[in-house]
């Protein structure tokens, strides 16, 4: 076991990077800016590394712990530490900041210093909200990552920027409130306690219970995005640059997701299944009815925002059914997402530095001059339509298995999405790639570059490694989620 | 050890080939994309051969190649099962796929997407070893599924063709339908069985053959096995093209022919036949499974068949006429005769391999036209490949002592003495089909191969949907010009043509002693014989292969397939008018048939468009205008009217603060005086 603090390093050499690149100023000097960040995200995915090969599978609890006294006369403390929840979306969240400033290297030229500084300090901010074990912490970190993603929608954004970011930023920070008296309640509750493993240990009534439940839930719901506070995501990725789209489809979901778990099921087991057929139905609804809707989608961005509601929605059912295979089919799907519409939102981003469009009736006919992109494409939107040997098959083929158990109806409404997926995904593909030339922009397509190629190479052999052999990912998650689910099923009504 | 390395070795070729192939295919030249492609599949369909004799010497195996994935208490592998089934399978495909390769080299030669070409068909090659070769549901799945996408490539090879892009697109999703059901039976099985291995499940299905599933509650519980068998065969309808999920496959003729020949005739569409036939321990505990599989299979083989009396494209007849033989081994599954399915899949895939590859012959002879009524006589021409259509289409139509004789026959007896409920519409449906087939194949291969030469006449009948995009086919010129012949083609298409031509004269005959009545399946296939006699009478009858094809001179079936030919004869070659007429007379059932039954234009109509109209629905109605329009925005403006009331309260003079101060104050007191 490593003596490096691993944790606070992930955190904390993202935010100073991200300090030091803003410090190089304006855009005279932006190549140094891009550098800086290149190196910074890069030495942050480093510190990483060692969290996945010195994970301790066996141990189910926290590791890698770090505490410290932050506060004490409201015994607040710096307490950080993974287990096999959180630990993957620490590395993930820190690849993807690879990626996102790659993908921003050319595009971006204007205030990069400042763009790049964003999404630097959201990841460093992002790390501490999976790694966060105390409440206040987590809770500032939660906060505090919504400015960065606000200013890079509201600077860096389309046209309509401004509304969508502040229906972003409204949207997130009502939920978020009453998450703030949830943990005010449990704070009282548990005789002056922040820290969120004493809660999960803490005996509460069924109403209380409840009324914590759904407290989290509309703070979660909303950053997962569940039906119906999904609104806020096609607006927020029609109008962020294609980096922030990346960030917030890749890690920032994920958030309101990785939350059930570390608040709503443990401090609240009875509630959780009281109200799981609630959940359970928000979830199917987010599958059909959002699948429905992707399909008439004309903006590509929306589309694949609504896709993306639809996949979380396989999150949130298979944390519900409180079965290994539910549980871990979802955090496998959480994983895989990050990859596929990552590269999704990157691929539309390469179309649209070329075209200036994301309209689906503007395309045409792209394969013709651009193969190489097409092929990689080809196999991002065979992944988002849940193909096996890639990534979006795993997550899918266990929560509907798992569904299964629990209700042959639930399987068949989650199973649909075999369909729509497939549906609203190849449909944009033909309209898009297929086809002759449809017009001059098309044509004078250029292939992408060796960056792009890099970029999407690297996403297209994680999709198809994740495909091929998950048992690496899935092996670290075992213990700690047979914990939790030993955890949810003992009652805490005394 | 050495047996699972060559395991191994026979999926993997073609992979490597495929990749070789594919992801440099912009870099090599042409030579090495076949050279490769070709090596590896030669090099698995030699293995294959070695494993074959291997497992007649009594060599099976069952076991993992590595753990895909652990969850909870369920495992989930990657592994091999080499049985008698499996091999069978294995012979079939690695053979019809070598044919394909070498074939390619001539039919894609003035292609530009050759390399590419190379590739998908070899990475097809590695997907359905992997189907066939799995040892459980997960990797069934996975390779059911690989085979789709390739399939889904092909079709829409030519991505500039709008015909061929819609159809692709059709196939796949039709195919997603059919796994639909597939995966719900995965889970059923996994949910009830504790895992997917297929000994394990099979060996605890007796345990479940009584247990009830409450689909709709407790109250109405339907047999498991029952419910786990339909989800399952949903699977097989989609990818066998069985009705009403069939429309996918006449459209997937968008593709280029070789593709046609190894992947909608040969192989991938008879994966269903091979999957219900695995999974004979399940199927054999539900007769009410069977009998849907029964009637299932015998609607598509009479009423596909009748499509294909009227097709004037020629890959779309051989296409109806896949459909209809489809159906005939879906019936036969259904009659629980599994070995005469898998048998009737084996000769199939040669024969009807061999008549695609025949037909793609044709129209590389034709320069790339495909109309059949614009054929004619092309046996001067063309005299390889008219001796081996005659021979594919003799075989095809059963006639006595070739290939598709023994397995049709035996599928029509097999079927005769079945007992299960629809057996007995299914037995009239394969007798009316032994002389539809024979019609349609006759009528084409008259049209085709005699008569009058009708081609280079310039007046081309105006026919084809697929073609009639300039652009697209600016690198097949059309058709024959005036006065120009066609031609026979090189000898790498014409030695498929004769190495296909063998096995569809001889497979039947060697086959159907050890393949139905032997014990070649024991052990891979099971049959209740009490309560599904069909079979088990059926070779009570058999007294070896040449007894069975001389007999036949004495059965309805070789009469019925006679009348057919003799009537195709007079219809086609001498009454041309006949046929006319009687389109004129019977016109409404001619309009139902060049409409496909309307299969296309009600899918269309009700689940395309009712998808778009309810995305657009929730889109509009849900996000935009309720949640949106009235919750969200409504919130702001209410925030908004709120605080343009609060404004006036806020005049910023000191007199109004004061009168208001006032009033408070005189609230307060009130309330506080009254309360004493």
């Amino acid at each position: 076991m490593s003596t490096y603090p691993l944790l606070s390093l992930a955190i904390w050499i993202p935010i100073v990077a991200g300090l030091v690149v803003l410090a190089t100023g304006n855009d005279r000097n932006a190549p140094l800016a891009r550098m800086l960040a290149l190196v910074g995200a890069i030495a942050g995915f480093f510190v990483t590394i060692p969290l996945w090969t010195g994970f301790d599978p066996a141990n189910g609890g926290m590791q890698f712990v770090e505490l410290h006294n932050w506060i004490p006369r409201f015994n607040i403390n710096y307490h950080l530490g993974v287990d096999g929840i959180s630990m993957l979306f620490v590395v993930l969240n820190a690849f993807i900041t690879i990626i996102v400033v790659a993908a921003g290297w050319e595009v971006i030229e204007n205030k990069v210093a400042q763009y790049n500084a964003a999404f630097l300090i959201m990841s460093g901010l992002m790390n501490g909200i999976f790694t966060s074990l105390d409440g206040v912490l987590f809770y500032v970190f939660f906060e505090a990552s919504l400015i960065p993603m606000y200013l890079i929608i509201g600077v860096w954004g389309g046209p309509n920027r401004v509304y969508a970011a502040f229906k972003f930023f409204l949207y997130t920070l009502f939920g978020s409130l009453l998450f703030l008296v949830a943990l005010m309640y449990l704070f009282v509750q548990s005789g002056g306690s922040f820290s969120i493993l004493e809660w999960h240990k803490l005996p509460l009534g069924l109403s209380p219970q409840i009324w914590l439940f759904l407290a989290f839930l509309v703070a979660f719901a909303v950053k997962v995005p569940m039906w119906p506070v999904h609104t806020w995501l096609p607006d927020a990725h029609v109008e962020a640059p294609t980096g922030g789209s990346i960030v917030l489809a890749a890690i920032a979901l994920k958030l309101g997701a990785y939350g059930f778990l570390r608040f709503s099921l443990p401090i609240a087991p009875d509630a959780s299944h009281e109200l799981s057929s609630l959940v359970i139905a928000l979830s199917l609804i987010a599958v059909v009815y959002i699948g429905f809707v992707a399909l008439v989608q004309a903006d590509m961005k929306k589309l694949v925002a609504y896709s993306s509601i639809a996949h979380m929605g396989f999150v949130t059912l298979g944390f519900f059914m409180f079965s290994a295979m539910g549980i871990e089919g979802a955090l496998v799907q959480m994983i895989s997402h990050g990859f596929v519409s990552g590269a999704m939102f990157f691929c539309i981003g390469v179309m649209y530095d070329r075209v200036h469009s994301r309209q689906i009736a503007d395309y045409g006919g792209v394969v013709n001059t651009m193969p190489k992109f097409a092929a990689l494409f080809m196999l991002f939107t065979m992944a988002n339509a849940g193909l096996p040997a890639t990534s979006g098959f795993v997550g899918e083929f266990m929560v509907i298995l798992g569904a299964v158990k629990l209700n042959f109806w639930v399987a068949f409404a989650a199973a649909s999405s075999m369909v729509l997926g497939a549906a609203y995904s190849l449909w944009m593909y033909k309209r898009v790639i297929f086809g002759d030339v449809a017009n001059d922009h098309v044509k004078e397509l250029t292939d992408i570059n060796g960056r792009e190629f890099l970029i999407l190479s690297v996403l297209a052999i994680c999709t198809l490694w994740m495909g091929i052999y998950p048992q690496p990912f899935t092996d670290v998650m075992h213990a700690s989620v047979n914990d939790l689910l030993r955890h949810v099923a003992i009652s805490k009504i005394q | 050890m050495q047996m699972q390395k060559l395991y191994l070795l026979v999926p993997l070729a073609p992979l490597i080939g495929a990749m070789i192939a594919g992801l440099f295919c912009r870099v090599i030249p042409r030579w090495v994309a076949h050279t490769a492609t070709i090596t590896g599949v030669a090099v698995a369909f030699i293995a294959s051969v070695l494993i074959f004799q291997d497992v007649q010497a009594g060599n099976t195996f069952n076991g993992p190649v590595y753990t895909w994935l652990t969850s909870g208490d369920y495992k989930f592998e990657v592994g091999f099962m080499i049985d008698t089934l499996t091999t069978t399978m294995m012979l079939v495909v690695t053979f019809v796929s070598l044919m394909v390769h070498i074939y390619t080299i001539g039919y894609m030669q003035e292609d530009p997407g050759y390399n590419r070409f190379f590739s998908y068909i070899s990475l097809f090659t590695f997907s359905m070893l992997m189907l066939v070769m799995s040892n459980n549901f997960m990797q069934l799945f996975f390779g059911w599924e690989a085979v789709g996408l390739v399939s889904y490539l092909l079709i829409g090879f030519w991505y500039t063709r709008p015909t061929a892009i819609f159809a692709n697109m059709k196939a796949f999703l039709v195919n997603r339908v059919g796994d639909f059901g597939f995966i719900l039976g995965i889970g059923l099985i996994l949910t009830y069985f504790g895992t997917l291995d297929y000994v394990e499940v099979f060996r605890k299905a007796p345990e479940f053959a009584n247990t009830m599933y409450p689909l709709m509650g407790e109250g109405s519980a339907v047999s498991l096995m029952t419910i786990t068998c339909i989800c399952l065969f949903i699977g097989a309808m989609g990818k066998s093209a069985q009705v009403p999920l069939h429309v996918w496959l006449p459209d997937s003729m968008e593709g280029p022919t070789p593709i046609s020949a190894l992947i909608h005739a040969a192989t991938m569409v008879t994966a269903g036949i091979f999957m219900v036939s695995r999974m004979s321990p399940l199927f054999e505990l539900s007769t009410t499974a069977l009998s849907f599989v029964i009637v299932i299979g015998a609607v598509t083989a009479l009423f596909m068949g009748f499509l294909g009396i009227i097709q004037n494209d020629i890959k779309r007849v051989v296409a109806y006429s896949t459909l209809s033989q489809l159906g005939y081994m879906t019936v036969a599954l259904g009659a629980s005769a599994y070995s005469v399915a898998i048998f009737h899949l084996m000769t199939h895939a040669f024969f009807k391999a061999l008549l695609f590859l025949a037909a793609g012959s044709v129209i590389i002879g034709m320069h790339h036209d495909q109309d059949i009524r614009n054929m004619g006589g092309l046996r001067k021409y063309m005299p390889i490949t008219w001796i081996t259509s005659l021979i594919g289409s003799l075989a095809l139509i059963g006639t006595p002592f070739l290939a598709g004789f023994y397995s049709k026959d035996s599928i029509i007896e097999a079927v005769k003495f079945s007992n299960i409920p629809g057996s007995g519409f299914a037995y009239f449906a394969v007798m009316a089909g032994v002389f539809v087939t024979a019609f349609y194949s006759f009528r084409m291969y008259f049209l085709v191969f005699h008569g009058e030469e009708r081609f280079g006449k310039g007046d081309h009948h105006d026919h084809h949907d697929d073609h009639d995009d300039e652009e697209a086919s600016h690198d097949h010129h059309h058709g024959l010009a005036p006065g120009q012949k066609p031609h026979e083609t090189p000898w790498v298409v014409t030695l498929p043509l004769v190495l296909l031509a063998i096995p569809s004269v001889a497979i039947g005959f060697i086959g159907i002693g050890p393949m139905v009545a032997g014990d070649y399946f024991k052990g891979v296939i099971y049959v209740d014989n009490a309560a599904h006699p069909a079979l088990a009478t059926f070779l009570e009858h058999f007294h070896g292969a040449v007894a069975m094809g001389l007999h036949a001179f004495s059965t309805p079936p070789f009469y019925l397939a006679l009348a057919g030919v003799v009537l195709s004869w007079f219809f086609y070659m001498k009454r041309p008018d006949i046929p006319a007429a009687i389109q004129r007379r019977f016109s409404a059932i001619h309009t139902l048939f060049e409409n496909k039954y309307y299969f296309d234009k009600i899918n269309e109509f009700v689940f395309a468009g009712g998808a778009r109209a309810l995305g657009k629905g929730f889109w509009r109605g849900g996000d935009v205008a309720i949640i949106d329009g009235l919750i969200v925005n409504g919130s702001a403006k209410l925030v908004g009217w709120f605080a343009t009331v609060i404004r006036f309260f806020q005049t910023g003079y000191v007199y109004h603060y004061a009168f208001t101060m006032i009033i408070g104050v005189f609230v307060l007191m009130t309330l506080w005086i009254n309360r004493a």
